[in-house]
């Protein structure tokens, strides 16, 4: 793994809160058209990687870098989201007083997002078609037209990732995709991120592993704020230290 | 719609003005029609509220302070053209005779023109909306606490123009105006013609915000009142497009001023203070939020019923909006908009029931 060959380069990165470092000195890279999952447990600093990188977080100490020599440390979040950086959170953040239609106009790419571009900017025949691409995608259709706070959670959950994917960022950020789907949608979804790969370097976070083994290529896993150990699913699994963290966190909970 | 009520508003009522006898039952009043123009220049003002506050979700209670601006702005220039007239006689205003100031302060100079006026009571607001909001909306201030930084510059902005030294005519305000660019306020048809200006100005107010709203930034808006981070995360910088909003508002609010003060003859700081800002609120609460039409609604619908309780029972009235601010949030949240919804949906439910009912019936 080159530096030139990366995405995104973090390097030496430390958050801290109030004296609790949710980053202690984290060196993570990830590849371009590489899916990426980070596991850990609760409080290893899954969300706050994905803050960090998109900006909501400011780092103590550290470089974070986009592609060759992007560097993001003190740009704004809508910044690095122009820049190509796209975001999805865990509970869906969607716009629920606008149609589907609306949500996914709005997230599409465009050259200027600022006041006076989007009083006056319209939609060209080209986005449209775009939208309706990822409306097939996203299998909502049907729903165009409804009012987004009236959708389903799955459906609210990929409403998000359509309007992700129309951002046509370089590198996605997914944090906990499959959160309170279905097992078909929890399927649908890992498909879905497969297909994205070919075209975007996707970070994924999860809980589920089952869902980590479908998808997964490389794995990271976190643990207090640093990686401990990356590698194959199998790999990961086999570690002692891995095993450790969630075995031993098991014996606390039987304790 | 829109132009079956820009009609009755530009030609019905003006000729019903000018035409019938007095004593007709389809004379509108010179005193009507002056009233209705105010509260069409207050209509203005809650438009630009609408847009900040029922559309991008950011409630100021700070609309009082723009429009008292607009409003000084004007009337500052009708003192000045009441020059020698006075009833000290002297150029200088009345108050400042009274107040022991003998050379007109600098910043009333320009008010001497018209044009200077009209152009000062629309962008000294615009730049006063400008400054504040880039302070607060770069720091992120929101929700309630944004609503309570404005009421304090409500607060503030009604200290300040109560006092004697900023020479602005203290609690008494400016009054006694004369003429307008060499018309005589008093004549009805100068009254008239303000009339039928601010119905012109409340036309292109309302198609400014319609196409705002209509527009993809309009929606912008709407996203940043349902999730702003989302917003931040759409690669939208949603300080910039609060701070549009902001500045438009105000500059509705300070024409609303302008219109207002030669209709009505009078401004003083008690139109701009933290009472009155919180009144427009509800003026939009009343009407509809986020309907536009419904804040010109309830504007006009509130202070008519204002005009017709004060006039009644004078010491009701603050009961009266109170208990009106009360009902509405808490069983008409959508306001006289959502009611008028709620029937349409209702008739149109019957409608398609009846021919069913009539077929059971029959058989």
């Amino acid at each position: 793994m080159t530096e030139h060959g990366s995405i995104i380069y973090l390097e030496g990165v430390t958050v801290d809160y109030d004296g609790f470092k949710a980053l202690n000195n984290l060196n993570f890279i990830v590849n371009h058209r590489e899916l990426r999952v980070v596991i850990g447990p609760n409080g290893a600093g899954k969300t706050t990687l994905l803050d960090v990188i998109s900006g909501k977080t400011k780092p103590a100490a550290g470089r974070v870098i986009f592609g060759k020599d992007q560097d993001l440390m003190g740009l704004r979040e809508y910044e690095i989201t122009q820049l190509g950086i796209g975001r999805k959170f865990q509970a869906p953040s969607i716009y629920g007083n606008l149609s589907v239609w609306e949500n996914l106009d709005l997230s599409l790419s465009r050259p200027s997002k600022g006041v006076f571009a989007t009083l006056r900017g319209r939609s060209t025949p080209a986005e449209r078609e775009e939208i309706d691409r990822t409306l097939e995608t996203i299998g909502l259709k049907e729903q165009v037209y409804k009012r987004a706070g009236s959708l389903s959670h799955g459906q609210k959950q990929w409403l998000e990732i359509g309007m992700v994917i129309l951002q046509d960022p370089e590198l996605l950020l997914v944090d906990e995709p499959v959160a309170g789907m279905t097992d078909e949608e929890t399927e649908q979804t890992g498909r879905l991120l497969e297909s994205l790969v070919e075209k975007h370097a996707i970070i994924v976070i999860e809980h589920d592993m089952e869902f980590v083994r479908q998808i997964a290529r490389i794995v990271t896993v976190l643990h207090e704020g640093t990686v401990i150990c990356e590698g194959t699913v199998e790999k990961v699994q086999a570690d002692d230290r891995v095993r450790e963290i969630y075995l031993g966190r098991q014996k606390v909970a039987h304790v | 719609m829109f132009w079956i009520v820009g009609f009755v508003l530009l030609f019905v009522l003006p000729i019903l003005n000018v035409l019938p006898a007095d004593d007709s039952w389809l004379h509108v009043s010179d005193f009507a029609l002056n009233r209705f123009g105010k509260f069409l220049a207050f209509a203005i003002l809650a438009l630009g509220l609408d847009l900040i506050w029922g559309y991008a979700g950011i409630l100021s209670l700070g609309q009082g302070v723009f429009f008292g601006i607009g409003a000084y702005c004007m009337g500052m220039h009708l003192m000045l053209t009441i020059g020698s007239q006075s009833v000290y006689g002297s150029a200088l205003p009345d108050f400042m005779v009274w107040n022991q100031v003998t050379e007109l302060p600098f910043f009333w100079k320009p008010l001497y023109s018209f044009s200077a006026a009209v152009l000062a009571g629309l962008l000294a607001p615009a730049c006063f909306a400008l400054i504040f909001g880039f302070l607060a909306f770069r720091s992120r201030i929101r929700g309630v606490y944004f609503a309570i930084i404005t009421q304090a510059l409500a607060l503030m902005a009604w200290l300040v123009f109560n006092r004697n030294e900023t020479n602005l005519g203290g609690t008494n305000g400016l009054t006694d105006f004369k003429t307008l660019l060499g018309f005589r306020l008093s004549a009805p048809g100068t009254q008239l013609a303000l009339y039928v200006i601010t119905v012109l100005c409340l036309g292109g107010a309302y198609a400014t915000c319609r196409w705002i709203i209509a527009s993809r930034a309009g929606r912008v808006l709407i996203a940043i009142r349902d999730s702003e981070q989302r917003v931040l995360f759409s690669g939208y910088s949603p300080a910039t497009y609060k701070l549009f909003v902001f500045v438009v508002s105000a500059v509705l609010a300070g024409l609303a001023g302008i219109l207002y003060v030669p209709q009505v003859g009078i401004i003083t700081p008690a139109q701009m203070g933290v009472l009155p800002s919180l009144e427009m609120v509800v003026w939009v609460a009343v009407g509809g939020r986020a309907t536009l039409v419904g804040a010109i609604v309830g504007a006009v619908g509130v202070n008519l019923g204002r005009s017709i309780l004060t006039n009644s029972f004078p010491e009701l009235w603050p009961f009266f909006l109170g208990g009106l601010f009360v009902v509405v949030v808490l069983l008409f949240p959508d306001g006289i908009m959502g009611i008028a919804r709620q029937i349409r949906v209702k008739l149109a439910e019957r409608a398609v029931r009846l021919p069913k009912t009539q077929a059971v019936e029959e058989e």
